[in-house]
């Protein structure tokens, strides 16, 4: 598996503000990241760093193994960051010609690029015609001329309606599974969590996890109950090796396992004991359940 | 270099503004060639200015440069903004990411002000050329081709001039400010040039000292050529005073101008590389 991006102990100061501070992570091909973090904590500036526009400060980065200079290596890289910027007097044809020249390939692919992101047939309306979630595809279609090594998308949905969403999603899956490499940044974890095999979270500029996003999962799961008789299943459930802290609120009974049970097994077990449940789902804390725990902890 | 200068063609040619502020400009250019029919004809009064000698070669090259570099405000305009713009609309940032390097994309700016300069520089040859050899009262090849330095002069000029221009459109990021800017500098030229004159130095010194100064500099060039006309000449010499102007360009002239090129280039790049987008 080749490296896309190293970053070693990237540091970068705003005067007194650390927006980043000592990060590290590699880029692996193949895989897509995601980049998590509240606002603020250093994802955008991370991004601009490696994307050649803002200057750090202390640290170095990579692109594919460090053989070639930053904007040669960008020309692999297809990335956009916040906002959609184009010519707005210009068409979006006109547009991604200009990208084509700077990128220096050839003008080939820009109707299937257009087609892909399902803007074809405004290929020759002006930028300042577009909606937000148009020039935000239109963003992605510029950003795929090259058919990039990593395709780098910083807040991809910020400020769209929910269909806009729905269709920059739709547009990332699909090329996902054409097997790109990408790297999202964003503050919203489902996003994430639906399309990112790895993910690096960020809080204050600092790292606090970066690795797979099911070892992050690392739990074992827990299950929530309810029943008729509280008193019964949750001193049952005390006294049962697999179960670490239970909780009980509203009547919900919600028990942590500490090693592997499935849903079956317990019901099975429940019944022996003449308990009845009205209620037993069996879940993995979610994605956004452990960024807070995580994010809280170093508050702590 | 052509890859660069075809990304920028793409933008300015695109932009409406900037093209009728180019095309403007090259026909502005081009009718210096209207002032040969300015003729009164008022009964004993014939008046035809193509016949006073504006047109004779090697003078036609001293005139056409000064009066054709006034025009150059027109291209200055499209410099600041073609800079300025890409500050607003932040294209500046996407074209950085993907792929063009800082010093490309001051490269690219440059060479737009290079190829502007000389595509002026031809054109002023080309409509001299054709208005002398119409009008000129000499028109011996050797006399035809005395003189064009000012041609040179002239490059140097425009070229120092935009590049003036792409420096303050790097540096203050918005177009209107930056014109004011360079409103500004003037005035503050000509003030620094009244204090020094006023409170240290003679008339010579402070034309020296003013030298060094970019306009200033810039202007020098190519100077007034009015009082080079045979007319204007001997009504002086019926006055009693003797005009004793040294028109000609001088090599240290061409250098200074030189030298603030490249410090506005090279500044401009600094500027660039230092700043956060």
């Amino acid at each position: 598996m080749s490296t896309i991006l190293t970053v070693n102990h990237l540091t970068k100061k705003f005067g007194h503000l650390t927006a980043v501070k000592d990060l590290s992570f590699t880029i692996e091909k193949g895989n897509v990241y995601g980049i998590l973090g509240p606002n603020g904590s250093g994802k955008s500036t991370t991004l601009g760093i490696v994307l050649n526009v803002v200057n750090k400060t202390n640290g170095e980065f990579a692109w594919f193994g460090g053989d070639t200079s930053t904007h040669e290596a960008l020309k692999k890289v297809g990335a956009i960051i916040e906002r959609p910027n184009f010519y707005p007097y210009m068409t979006a044809l006109q547009n991604l010609k200009l990208v084509c020249k700077i990128k220096d390939v050839s003008e080939d692919k820009i109707e299937e690029k257009l087609d892909l992101v399902g803007l074809l047939d405004r290929k020759n309306s002006k930028f300042r015609t577009f909606s937000l979630g148009m020039k935000q595809r239109l963003a992605i279609a510029s950003a795929l001329l090259n058919d990039p090594e990593i395709l780098i998308l910083d807040e991809p949905t910020n400020g769209l309606d929910p269909q806009g969403i729905h269709q920059i999603r739709e547009i990332i899956k699909t090329i996902a599974a054409k097997g790109t490499t990408i790297l999202l940044a964003s503050h919203l974890l489902d996003e994430v969590e639906k399309v990112c095999t790895h993910v690096v979270i960020l809080r204050k500029g600092e790292k606090l996890y970066s690795g797979r996003v099911d070892s992050l999962q690392a739990s074992f799961g827990f299950f929530e109950l309810k029943s008729d008789d509280l008193e019964k299943l949750t001193s049952y459930l005390n006294s049962n090796e697999h179960f670490g802290n239970i909780k009980q609120e509203n009547g919900l009974v919600t028990a942590i396992l500490t090693s592997e049970l499935n849903a079956q097994t317990l019901n099975k077990l429940l019944f022996d004991q003449g308990i009845i449940v009205s209620h037993l789902v069996k879940r993995k804390e979610s994605l956004e359940e452990q960024f807070l725990a995580l994010t809280k902890n170093v508050n702590a | 270099m052509i890859r660069l200068l075809q990304i920028e063609f793409i933008k300015l040619w695109n932009n409406r503004a900037s093209k009728v502020l180019i095309i403007s400009y090259f026909t502005l250019l081009t009718s210096i060639a209207l002032v040969a029919a300015i003729k009164f004809d008022i009964g004993p009064i014939k008046f035809h200015l193509a016949d006073q000698g504006i047109f004779n070669f090697p003078y036609i090259w001293h005139f056409n440069t000064f009066i054709t570099a006034f025009f150059k405000l027109f291209l200055a305009i499209v410099i600041v903004s073609m800079m300025s713009n890409e500050y607003s609309n932040k294209t500046i940032k996407q074209n950085l990411i993907d792929g063009l390097s800082k010093k490309e994309f001051i490269l690219s700016k440059f060479l737009t002000v290079v190829t502007f300069s000389l595509v002026s520089t031809i054109f002023v040859f080309i409509v001299s050329l054709i208005l002398g050899l119409i009008y000129s009262d000499f028109n011996e090849l050797s006399i035809i081709f005395t003189d064009l330095e000012f041609l040179l002069a002239f490059f140097v000029k425009l070229t120092g001039f935009f590049s003036f221009c792409l420096f303050l459109g790097v540096l203050v990021k918005r177009s209107a400010f930056a014109l004011g800017f360079l409103i500004l500098w003037q005035v503050l030229e000509g003030i620094f040039r009244g204090i020094i004159r006023w409170k240290f130095f003679d008339s010579e010194t402070t034309d020296t000292i003013m030298g060094f100064f970019p306009l200033q500099a810039m202007f020098n060039l190519i100077k007034e050529p009015f009082s080079r006309l045979g007319a204007v000449q001997s009504v002086a010499n019926q006055m009693g005073e003797k005009l004793a102007l040294d028109y000609y360009i001088h090599w240290y002239e061409i250098v200074i101008v030189v030298v603030w090129i490249a410090i506005f280039i090279y500044g401009s790049y600094a500027i660039l590389k230092k700043r956060d987008l």
